[in-house]
Protein backbone atom coordinates (compact mmCIF):
# COMPACT_ATOMS: atom_id res chain seq x y z
CA UNK A 1 0.00 0.00 0.00
CA UNK A 2 2.43 2.47 0.92
CA UNK A 3 4.68 1.56 -1.88
CA UNK A 4 1.64 2.48 -4.46
CA UNK A 5 1.12 5.70 -2.66
CA UNK A 6 5.13 7.24 -2.94
CA UNK A 7 4.78 6.30 -6.68
CA UNK A 8 2.27 8.79 -7.19
CA UNK A 9 2.81 11.88 -9.01
CA UNK A 10 2.03 15.43 -8.28
CA UNK A 11 -1.29 16.46 -9.12
CA UNK A 12 -1.39 20.35 -10.23
CA UNK A 13 -4.87 21.70 -9.47
CA UNK A 14 -5.00 22.69 -13.14
CA UNK A 15 -4.49 18.95 -14.05
CA UNK A 16 -7.76 17.92 -11.91
CA UNK A 17 -10.01 20.15 -13.54
CA UNK A 18 -9.41 19.12 -17.04
CA UNK A 19 -10.33 15.57 -17.08
CA UNK A 20 -13.25 13.16 -16.28
CA UNK A 21 -13.15 9.22 -15.78
CA UNK A 22 -14.72 7.09 -17.99
CA UNK A 23 -17.10 4.29 -17.35
CA UNK A 24 -14.94 0.98 -18.13
CA UNK A 25 -16.17 -2.76 -18.24
CA UNK A 26 -13.58 -5.03 -17.83
CA UNK A 27 -13.56 -8.76 -18.05
CA UNK A 28 -10.70 -11.55 -17.80
CA UNK A 29 -11.07 -14.41 -20.80
CA UNK A 30 -9.17 -17.27 -21.22
CA UNK A 31 -6.88 -15.51 -23.37
CA UNK A 32 -6.40 -12.25 -21.71
CA UNK A 33 -8.63 -8.86 -20.55
CA UNK A 34 -10.97 -7.15 -22.52
CA UNK A 35 -11.47 -4.01 -21.26
CA UNK A 36 -14.52 -1.31 -22.80
CA UNK A 37 -14.32 2.47 -21.64
CA UNK A 38 -17.35 4.69 -22.61
CA UNK A 39 -15.75 8.02 -24.24
CA UNK A 40 -18.44 9.61 -26.00
CA UNK A 41 -17.33 12.74 -28.79
CA UNK A 42 -13.78 10.63 -29.22
CA UNK A 43 -12.48 9.43 -32.02
CA UNK A 44 -9.52 7.65 -33.28
CA UNK A 45 -7.28 11.10 -34.05
CA UNK A 46 -8.28 12.19 -30.10
CA UNK A 47 -7.56 8.80 -28.59
CA UNK A 48 -4.22 7.57 -26.45
CA UNK A 49 -3.40 4.81 -24.84
CA UNK A 50 0.58 4.83 -23.40
CA UNK A 51 1.62 1.79 -21.95
CA UNK A 52 4.48 2.74 -19.57
CA UNK A 53 6.02 -0.13 -16.65
CA UNK A 54 2.79 -2.17 -15.02
CA UNK A 55 -0.05 0.98 -16.36
CA UNK A 56 -1.82 1.53 -18.61
CA UNK A 57 -3.23 5.42 -19.42
CA UNK A 58 -5.61 6.39 -21.59
CA UNK A 59 -6.59 9.65 -22.53
CA UNK A 60 -9.53 11.22 -24.70
CA UNK A 61 -9.65 14.24 -26.82
CA UNK A 62 -13.15 15.14 -27.10
CA UNK A 63 -13.78 16.22 -31.11
CA UNK A 64 -17.13 18.10 -30.45
CA UNK A 65 -18.20 21.09 -31.90
CA UNK A 66 -20.26 23.49 -29.61
CA UNK A 67 -23.40 23.90 -30.70
CA UNK A 68 -25.12 26.88 -32.06
CA UNK A 69 -27.17 29.82 -30.00
CA UNK A 70 -28.36 29.86 -26.51
CA UNK A 71 -27.97 27.14 -24.11
CA UNK A 72 -31.20 25.65 -22.47
CA UNK A 73 -30.14 22.51 -20.53
CA UNK A 74 -26.52 21.48 -20.10
CA UNK A 75 -25.11 18.20 -18.69
CA UNK A 76 -22.25 16.93 -21.24
CA UNK A 77 -18.52 18.35 -20.16
CA UNK A 78 -15.91 19.50 -22.56
CA UNK A 79 -12.83 18.02 -20.48
CA UNK A 80 -11.36 15.18 -22.11
CA UNK A 81 -11.11 11.57 -20.09
CA UNK A 82 -8.00 9.91 -18.16
CA UNK A 83 -8.27 6.50 -16.62
CA UNK A 84 -4.93 4.90 -15.05
CA UNK A 85 -5.21 1.31 -14.63
CA UNK A 86 -2.25 -0.85 -13.25
CA UNK A 87 -1.42 -4.35 -15.63
CA UNK A 88 -1.14 -7.65 -14.52
CA UNK A 89 2.32 -8.86 -15.17
CA UNK A 90 1.02 -12.05 -17.18
CA UNK A 91 -0.16 -9.39 -20.02
CA UNK A 92 1.75 -9.29 -23.13
CA UNK A 93 2.31 -5.43 -23.38
CA UNK A 94 3.56 -5.95 -27.07
CA UNK A 95 0.06 -6.85 -28.39
CA UNK A 96 -2.00 -4.93 -26.86
CA UNK A 97 -4.64 -3.73 -29.47
CA UNK A 98 -7.39 -1.25 -29.48
CA UNK A 99 -10.25 -0.07 -31.38
CA UNK A 100 -12.89 2.76 -31.11
CA UNK A 101 -16.11 2.84 -32.17
CA UNK A 102 -19.18 5.20 -31.95
CA UNK A 103 -17.38 6.17 -28.66
CA UNK A 104 -16.29 2.94 -26.69
CA UNK A 105 -12.83 2.14 -26.79
CA UNK A 106 -12.12 -1.70 -26.50
CA UNK A 107 -9.00 -2.86 -25.36
CA UNK A 108 -8.01 -6.30 -26.03
CA UNK A 109 -4.74 -7.52 -23.56
CA UNK A 110 -3.77 -10.99 -24.13
CA UNK A 111 -1.82 -13.05 -22.14
CA UNK A 112 1.26 -14.25 -22.78
CA UNK A 113 1.87 -17.17 -23.96
CA UNK A 114 4.26 -18.27 -20.83
CA UNK A 115 1.03 -18.19 -18.31
CA UNK A 116 -1.40 -19.77 -20.76
CA UNK A 117 -2.57 -22.89 -19.54
CA UNK A 118 -1.26 -25.50 -21.47
CA UNK A 119 -1.77 -29.48 -21.82
CA UNK A 120 1.87 -30.92 -21.79
CA UNK A 121 1.83 -34.57 -23.62
CA UNK A 122 3.59 -37.40 -21.77
CA UNK A 123 5.76 -39.05 -23.85
CA UNK B 1 -4.28 -10.91 -7.09
CA UNK B 2 -3.68 -7.34 -8.76
CA UNK B 3 -4.62 -7.98 -12.19
CA UNK B 4 -5.81 -5.19 -13.47
CA UNK B 5 -6.99 -3.10 -10.51
CA UNK B 6 -7.32 0.31 -10.96
CA UNK B 7 -5.71 2.89 -9.25
CA UNK B 8 -6.42 6.31 -9.99
CA UNK B 9 -5.75 9.53 -8.04
CA UNK B 10 -8.95 10.28 -6.10
CA UNK B 11 -8.80 14.26 -7.46
CA UNK B 12 -9.32 12.99 -10.92
CA UNK B 13 -12.64 11.53 -10.60
CA UNK B 14 -15.72 12.27 -11.97
CA UNK B 15 -17.16 15.55 -10.95
CA UNK B 16 -21.08 15.05 -10.99
CA UNK B 17 -23.05 17.40 -8.96
CA UNK B 18 -25.42 18.82 -11.20
CA UNK B 19 -25.63 15.63 -13.13
CA UNK B 20 -26.87 13.89 -10.24
CA UNK B 21 -29.01 16.79 -8.99
CA UNK B 22 -30.74 16.84 -12.77
CA UNK B 23 -30.85 13.20 -12.68
CA UNK B 24 -32.66 13.48 -9.03
CA UNK B 25 -35.24 15.99 -10.71
CA UNK B 26 -35.76 13.74 -13.95
CA UNK B 27 -36.55 10.65 -11.23
CA UNK B 28 -39.00 12.73 -9.20
CA UNK B 29 -40.78 14.03 -12.91
CA UNK B 30 -40.89 10.34 -13.23
CA UNK B 31 -42.67 9.54 -10.06
CA UNK B 32 -45.36 11.80 -11.07
CA UNK B 33 -46.04 10.67 -14.34
CA UNK B 34 -45.26 6.80 -14.36
CA UNK B 35 -47.90 4.43 -13.30
CA UNK B 36 -47.56 3.09 -10.22
CA UNK B 37 -47.19 -0.34 -11.50
CA UNK B 38 -43.65 0.76 -12.96
CA UNK B 39 -42.32 2.24 -10.04
CA UNK B 40 -42.91 -0.91 -7.89
CA UNK B 41 -40.14 -2.31 -10.54
CA UNK B 42 -36.60 -1.60 -9.12
CA UNK B 43 -34.76 -2.02 -12.03
CA UNK B 44 -36.49 1.48 -13.42
CA UNK B 45 -35.49 3.73 -10.42
CA UNK B 46 -32.50 2.15 -9.29
CA UNK B 47 -30.14 1.37 -12.31
CA UNK B 48 -31.37 3.41 -15.17
CA UNK B 49 -29.08 5.06 -17.30
CA UNK B 50 -29.41 8.61 -18.48
CA UNK B 51 -27.54 9.62 -20.98
CA UNK B 52 -26.16 13.46 -20.87
CA UNK B 53 -28.40 15.97 -22.84
CA UNK B 54 -27.26 19.02 -24.10
CA UNK B 55 -30.44 21.28 -25.52
CA UNK B 56 -29.92 24.38 -27.76
CA UNK B 57 -32.08 27.07 -29.14
CA UNK B 58 -30.63 29.83 -32.07
CA UNK B 59 -33.78 31.85 -34.35
CA UNK B 60 -34.29 28.84 -36.79
CA UNK B 61 -33.20 25.57 -35.01
CA UNK B 62 -33.62 23.53 -31.64
CA UNK B 63 -30.61 21.31 -31.40
CA UNK B 64 -30.38 18.38 -29.12
CA UNK B 65 -27.32 16.38 -28.51
CA UNK B 66 -27.15 12.89 -26.74
CA UNK B 67 -24.12 11.03 -25.07
CA UNK B 68 -24.80 7.57 -25.93
CA UNK B 69 -22.00 5.93 -26.87
CA UNK B 70 -21.62 2.39 -28.18
CA UNK B 71 -25.23 2.09 -29.17
CA UNK B 72 -26.04 0.43 -32.97
CA UNK B 73 -27.85 2.95 -35.31
CA UNK B 74 -31.08 1.05 -35.31
CA UNK B 75 -31.18 0.63 -31.79
CA UNK B 76 -32.45 4.26 -31.18
CA UNK B 77 -35.85 5.48 -31.37
CA UNK B 78 -37.09 8.90 -31.78
CA UNK B 79 -40.55 10.14 -31.14
CA UNK B 80 -41.87 13.62 -31.73
CA UNK B 81 -44.97 13.67 -29.49
CA UNK B 82 -46.71 16.85 -28.22
CA UNK B 83 -44.10 18.87 -28.20
CA UNK B 84 -41.56 16.87 -26.41
CA UNK B 85 -39.14 14.59 -28.28
CA UNK B 86 -38.01 11.44 -26.75
CA UNK B 87 -35.17 9.69 -27.12
CA UNK B 88 -35.01 6.11 -25.97
CA UNK B 89 -33.22 2.90 -26.99
CA UNK B 90 -31.55 -0.39 -25.62
CA UNK B 91 -27.80 -0.85 -25.63
CA UNK B 92 -26.57 -4.66 -25.80
CA UNK B 93 -23.86 -6.00 -24.25
CA UNK B 94 -21.66 -7.94 -26.66
CA UNK B 95 -21.94 -11.52 -26.61
CA UNK B 96 -18.66 -13.15 -26.98
CA UNK B 97 -18.00 -11.66 -23.81
CA UNK B 98 -20.81 -13.28 -21.73
CA UNK B 99 -19.17 -16.32 -20.57
CA UNK B 100 -16.02 -14.13 -19.30
CA UNK B 101 -15.50 -13.07 -15.85
CA UNK B 102 -16.49 -9.73 -14.99
CA UNK B 103 -13.73 -7.56 -13.32
CA UNK B 104 -15.51 -4.15 -13.40
CA UNK B 105 -19.07 -3.33 -14.76
CA UNK B 106 -19.17 0.16 -14.56
CA UNK B 107 -21.64 0.60 -18.03
CA UNK B 108 -25.20 -0.09 -18.52
CA UNK B 109 -26.22 -2.28 -20.76
CA UNK B 110 -30.59 -2.88 -21.37
CA UNK B 111 -33.46 -0.15 -22.42
CA UNK B 112 -33.69 3.66 -21.53
CA UNK B 113 -35.78 6.70 -21.98
CA UNK B 114 -35.33 10.10 -21.97
CA UNK B 115 -38.02 13.02 -22.79
CA UNK B 116 -37.29 16.57 -23.13
CA UNK B 117 -39.62 19.38 -23.35
CA UNK B 118 -39.13 21.70 -26.60
CA UNK B 119 -39.70 25.22 -26.51
CA UNK B 120 -41.21 26.07 -29.46
CA UNK B 121 -43.13 24.05 -31.90
CA UNK B 122 -40.67 22.21 -34.72
CA UNK B 123 -41.41 21.36 -38.45
CA UNK B 124 -41.44 17.29 -37.89
CA UNK B 125 -40.76 16.99 -41.35
CA UNK B 126 -37.25 18.22 -41.38
CA UNK B 127 -35.72 16.88 -38.11
CA UNK B 128 -32.26 15.59 -38.99
CA UNK B 129 -30.75 13.08 -36.84
CA UNK B 130 -26.70 12.14 -36.94
CA UNK B 131 -24.86 9.50 -34.82
CA UNK B 132 -21.22 10.00 -34.39
CA UNK B 133 -18.29 8.97 -32.22
CA UNK B 134 -20.91 8.06 -29.41
CA UNK B 135 -23.30 11.40 -30.00
CA UNK B 136 -26.67 11.55 -31.31
CA UNK B 137 -27.28 15.04 -32.55
CA UNK B 138 -30.79 16.36 -33.59
CA UNK B 139 -31.41 19.15 -35.08
CA UNK B 140 -35.34 20.44 -35.16
CA UNK B 141 -36.06 23.60 -36.94
CA UNK B 142 -38.21 25.49 -35.62
CA UNK B 143 -42.06 25.58 -37.61
CA UNK B 144 -42.91 28.50 -39.13
CA UNK B 145 -45.01 30.84 -37.51
CA UNK B 146 -43.00 29.99 -34.20
CA UNK B 147 -40.32 32.18 -35.50
CA UNK B 148 -39.81 35.82 -34.70
CA UNK B 149 -41.64 38.04 -37.40
CA UNK B 150 -41.19 41.90 -38.02
CA UNK B 151 -44.25 42.81 -38.67
CA UNK B 152 -44.49 45.89 -41.03
CA UNK B 153 -46.68 49.08 -39.60
CA UNK B 154 -48.36 50.66 -42.65
CA UNK B 155 -49.55 54.76 -42.60
CA UNK B 156 -52.53 55.68 -43.71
Amino acid sequence: MKATLQKEPRVTPEQTATFVSPEVNIFETKDGYVLEAELPGVNKDGLEITLEGNEVTITGHRHVEALPGETLFRESTDADYRRVFELDPAIDTVNVSARIEQGVLTLTLPKSERVKPRKISVD
Amino acid sequence: MNNLARWQRPEISTWTGFGRLTNLRDEIDRLFEVPLAELTRPSQLLSGWTPAFDVHEDKDNVYVRAELPGMRKEDIDLLLHNGSLSIAGERKSDEKLREAEVYRAERFFGRFQRTVTLPTPVAADRINAQYKDGILSVTLPKAEEAKPKHIDVNVS
